[in-house]
């Protein structure tokens, strides 16, 4: 069965970017452009991994992850922070939510990847 | 009248008078005790036996002289105002107990002096007592029918029963409380009763005899005029009576300042110092009341009775000559009240000052230090019972040896005369801060031996001798030595002879010796605070000037022997609220040496607990400089310390102001830390687009097709002209917050700026089908940088574009002058902006959380920018509210 993955980001260029590297490995690529879009896919579909941005309009990327975290069907998913902002207590904050992850930008498409495969294995 | 029946009338009256005293002992804080007519009524025990029977005896035999006796007090009511309430302040602060401890605390506490001043009042006052007890009687003898019977042995005499009697009285209300500087309360409240009925009585009488006996005052004068001598009696002739007044009338003035029982009701016993301003108008007016029958009364006995031998009571006698026993027992009891009040509150005085002035000091000190306190108050009140005892028997005893030979009159003024000599050490004590110790123990010294020559000697020797010699040849049969005649001034009256001699000396030594030799620095210290009553408060504690050595511990040690230990360790704590110190405070410093002195001064008397104090303390000496130096200072630091106060009014003013800006510059500091934060957020964003599409694009193993590979290209472009644009407006915004942009200011004529902005930003607009419509195409010219309003115009622009519908958008540009301002607006039909939303849109990086488009291509900053630029030219920037469909912006340019 492919793996699914979830992009969750407001930057089309870099959703780009991680959309063409997942689609590689072969993953089944899900992107929302903010987090209601997010939670919106996340009703229909139970993906693998989300990926994460925080700083997003409408809904950020805390709130997801507290909505993920307490919808049942989404226990099993993996959830990554992939974000700019990177102060400790950001990382902090994150990691406390419930993040199994938390990647910086600007990233190394390869690094990601291999993150990402290693948390799902 | 029938002995007993007499006796029994005393006794009851005695007891109407204790059960007064003891009611006004248990209502302490009743208005009826406190109040200015008990204070004014308790100074009329001034008019005692001597007033009651006296006076009526000098009217008869030497006419108007009565009189001065009484003017003295009224000159000298005025002066309280200042004079006495400036005692009164001084007692207060210090507990002072009798005239001899705020002497001797004016000179330094000291020891001598205190007891000097007791020893004088002694000899002044114990005549005067046995002078009440010989009226007493006196005129038990006249009322008695009795006459036949003459006392011959002391436990047949009623008089040392009735001074028994007193003894008990001043005994049981007057000790009372350890602290003699406590109100006695009850003795005052039965002296005012008793002044209150002297006064009605005698006022009876004086009507009685004036208009029941006489036929009012014209009749009596009309028949006393006919009589020979009777010009001499009323008139003043020439200098020597002139001068005999003066002295008198001088005399009286000190006297109702320093005779005990005066110092006693008028300082001691004052509750209140506006009391005073009552007493200083109803107490002369008591005295003309008691003075208003005196002649009349005098007058109508020598015309009923012929001979002036029984003179002094002619009141008495006149009611029994007219077989009216009631009026008549009205008037002994009106005697007798004079007799009682003057009796026990001079015996009170004076056994405070005879147990805290001479006992207590000279003999008791060391054993009271070893005392328990119950012991040491038992002592105390003892030492002062046995006082009172032996002062009222002393004075009976001194009345059976010499009082029988001298007239009521004659005695008072030797009395008088003899307390006056504490006047210089008092009077000018309070005014002349040189004023010293030595002088002043010298100069009564010096006063009281003359008085005694001039005054006690003759009359003594006259009683044992029976001969006149000594005032008939004077000392060694020189002449110049005559009692009565000292150097020749032999024109005077005998006790005004003696009042000028003995008072000239005293001043004189007083005055020599102090500017001789200099007190010490105690001495220096109080005399500083007693003159400088005016900063007195002020400068009482802070200003005692003390160097040395002492522990609370030992200080309330000593306060524990006397106050016991719950009164002491209260003491010591209102002592330590007050200044503010720590309760653990373990040395003492001089405000507590001073505060613990006074606290004692009332038990033991001011020189006692001087030494007291002075013992459980290492001291050291100050020189007078020194003394002078700190005294100064503190006086500076009064004034110094006003000054800190403004001072520190103003800091903490601005330090709430250093507050403000702290806080700002805080928030300030925080804010450019949030944003660094977004800048490096932003910045990291088109850097990683581009270093993610590089690294694909560099794979060399991966096929990617041509499409997506130009796709990635084409973003890497886009990512990179965001990155430029974003470090341009950060720099260009960070040079207008910090106000280093310099405008570059020319007329221009906006209608042209609005064209090229609409232009530059056309091709946009018609990527997303949106209408832009320049709306007012009239031209107008006024001066602002064309660059920087194009910036402003183009963000407006842009803004309105991401907002507004594709296809449908439509965005009005207009402007309109008014009010010395170019307004120009840009209004647009987009989603409008919300209105929690309206303070914070020209803030930098704000984002509406209701924003849900994709990133605009902006940087964050573009209104916070165009916010800077606007207000840079003086202009304003808001968005309307209450819009209902779009946003419209508005800015506007003054004219320059």
């Amino acid at each position: 069965m492919k793996k699914k993955i979830l992009i969750v980001d407001d930057e089309p260029n870099i959703v780009m970017s991680l959309e063409y590297t997942f689609k590689k490995q072969d993953f089944e690529v899900f992107i929302a452009r903010d987090g209601s879009e997010a939670l919106e896919i996340l009703k229909h579909h139970i993906p693998d991994v989300v990926l994460l941005d925080i700083m997003m309009p409408n809904v950020d990327g805390y709130q997801t992850l507290t909505q993920i975290k307490k919808t049942d069907s989404l226990k099993n998913t993996k959830v990554v922070f992939l974000t700019a902002k990177n102060k400790a207590s950001d990382i902090e904050k994150g990691l406390k939510l419930g993040a199994d992850k938390y990647l910086n930008k600007p990233f190394s498409v390869k690094k990601i990847v291999s993150e990402i495969l290693e948390l799902i294995a | 009248m029938n002995n007993y029946t007499l006796i029994s009338i005393i006794v009851i009256y005695l007891a109407v008078l204790f059960y007064i005293a003891f009611l006004a002992e248990k209502k302490r804080q009743s208005k009826w005790v406190n109040n200015p007519y008990v204070y004014t009524l308790s100074l009329a025990v001034y008019c005692s036996a001597w007033t009651y029977y006296g006076s009526v005896g000098i009217a008869a035999n030497s006419g108007i002289n009565f009189l001065p006796i009484y003017l003295g007090p009224v000159i000298a009511v005025p002066l309280w105002i200042v004079v006495l309430r400036k005692i009164i302040r001084i007692s207060k602060q210090h507990k002072i107990s009798s005239i001899a401890d705020f002497i001797s605390l004016r000179y330094g506490n000291n020891r001598f002096l205190g007891a000097l001043v007791t020893i004088i009042c002694l000899f002044g006052t114990l005549p005067y007592i046995s002078l009440q007890l010989k009226a007493v009687s006196e005129t038990f003898e006249i009322m008695s029918d009795d006459s036949s019977y003459i006392s011959t042995t002391v436990i047949d005499d009623s008089t040392f029963y009735v001074a028994l009697l007193l003894a008990v009285f001043a005994t049981f209300f007057g000790t009372q409380r350890t602290d003699a500087s406590e109100k006695h309360k009850g003795i005052i409240a039965s002296v005012a009763f008793e002044s209150v009925l002297k006064l009605v009585f005698f006022l009876i009488i004086g009507v009685y005899v004036t208009y029941y006996l006489f036929d009012g005052t014209t009749d009596i004068y009309n028949q006393i005029s006919v009589l020979p001598n009777f010009k001499q009696l009323t008139t003043l002739s020439g200098v020597e009576d002139g001068l005999n007044w003066l002295y008198l009338i001088s005399l009286s003035f000190m006297a109702v300042f320093l005779l005990p029982r005066q110092f006693q009701v008028s300082v001691l016993e004052n509750n209140r110092e506006k009391h005073l301003k009552k007493a200083i108008w109803l107490f002369p007016l008591y005295l003309l009341l008691f003075n208003l029958f005196v002649i009349f009364i005098a007058w109508a006995g020598k015309l009923t009775f012929g001979s002036t031998e029984n003179a002094e009571y002619y009141s008495l006698l006149l009611p029994l000559e007219n077989n009216n026993s009631f009026l008549a027992t009205l008037v002994f009891l009106g005697g007798f009240s004079a007799v009682i009040s003057m009796v026990i509150v001079s015996t009170l005085a004076l056994s405070t000052m005879v147990s805290n002035n001479l006992i207590i000091p000279y003999g008791f000190l060391d054993k009271f230090i070893k005392n328990q306190p119950e012991r040491n108050s038992k002592y105390i009140k003892n030492i002062r019972r046995i006082s009172i005892f032996t002062i009222i028997i002393s004075a009976y005893f001194f009345y059976v040896l010499f009082s029988k030979e001298l007239s009521l009159y004659s005695i008072g003024l030797i009395s008088f005369v003899i307390i006056a000599q504490l006047a210089p050490s008092f009077f000018l004590g309070l005014y002349w801060n040189r004023g010293s110790s030595k002088a002043a123990i010298i100069g009564a010294l010096v006063g009281f031996c003359i008085a005694i020559y001039t005054l006690v000697l003759p009359f003594t020797l006259r009683v044992y001798t029976g001969t006149d010699d000594f005032t008939q040849f004077g000392l060694f049969n020189i002449s110049s030595l005559k009692p009565y005649a000292l150097f020749g001034i032999d024109f005077l009256s005998p006790p005004a002879h003696a009042f000028f001699w003995s008072m000239t000396f005293n001043v004189m030594t007083y005055m020599v010796v102090s500017l001789l030799a200099k007190g010490n620095y105690r001495e220096r210290n109080y005399a500083e605070m007693f003159v400088d009553s005016r900063n007195f408060t002020t400068l009482q504690d802070s200003a005692l000037v003390w160097k040395g050595e002492a522990y609370v511990a030992d200080i309330k040690n000593v306060l524990i022997r006397f106050l016991g230990e719950k009164r002491a360790s209260r003491a010591l704590n209102i002592f330590f609220t007050k200044y503010k110190l720590p309760k653990d405070t373990q040395l003492a410093d001089a405000r507590l040496i001073n505060f613990s002195e006074k606290l004692l001064t009332g038990s033991i008397g001011s020189a006692s607990a001087k030494i007291l104090i002075a013992s459980v303390v290492k001291e050291e000496r100050v020189s007078l400089v020194e003394v002078l130096k700190i005294l100064e200072e503190s006086k500076e630091n009064i004034v110094s310390n006003k000054v800190l106060l403004e001072k520190s009014n103003e800091l903490t003013q601005l330090s709430s102001k250093l507050k403000e800006a702290n806080e700002e510059l805080i928030s300030k500091d925080k804010q450019k830390d949030e944003f660094l934060d977004t800048v490096a957020h932003e910045l990291k964003t088109p850097i990683t687009g581009i270093r993610a599409a590089t690294e694909l694009l560099m794979d060399e193993d991966d096929e990617m097709p041509k499409d997506i590979k130009a796709q990635f290209l084409k973003n890497i472009l886009q990512d990179s002209d965001r990155l430029g644009r974003l470090i341009h407006n950060i720099l260009d915004f960070e040079k207008l917050e910090t106000g280093r942009l310099n405008l570059d200011l020319q007329y221009q004529d906006i209608q042209k700026t609005i064209v090229k902005a609409i232009n530059s930003i056309s091709q946009i607009a018609a990527k997303k089908e949106v209408q832009i419509i320049n709306k007012n195409t009239h031209g107008f010219i006024t001066s602002y940088d064309e660059d920087r309003i194009l910036q402003v115009l183009t963000n407006l622009l842009s803004n309105a574009i991401k907002f507004c519908e594709s296809k449908t958008g439509e965005i009005i540009v207009d402007y309109k002058l008014g009010n010395e301002r170019v307004e120009i607006s840009v209004t647009d039909n987009g989603k409008g902006i919300p209105e929690e939303d309206f303070d914070y849109i020209f803030d930098k990086f704000y984002q509406s959380k209701h924003q849900n488009t994709r990133k605009p291509a902006g940087s964050g900053l573009g209104l916070a920018i165009t916010k800077q630029i606007v207000e840079k030219h003086q202009g304003k920037i808001w968005a309307e509210k209450g819009v209902k469909n779009g946003a419209i912006l508005v800015f506007t340019i003054p004219f320059k």
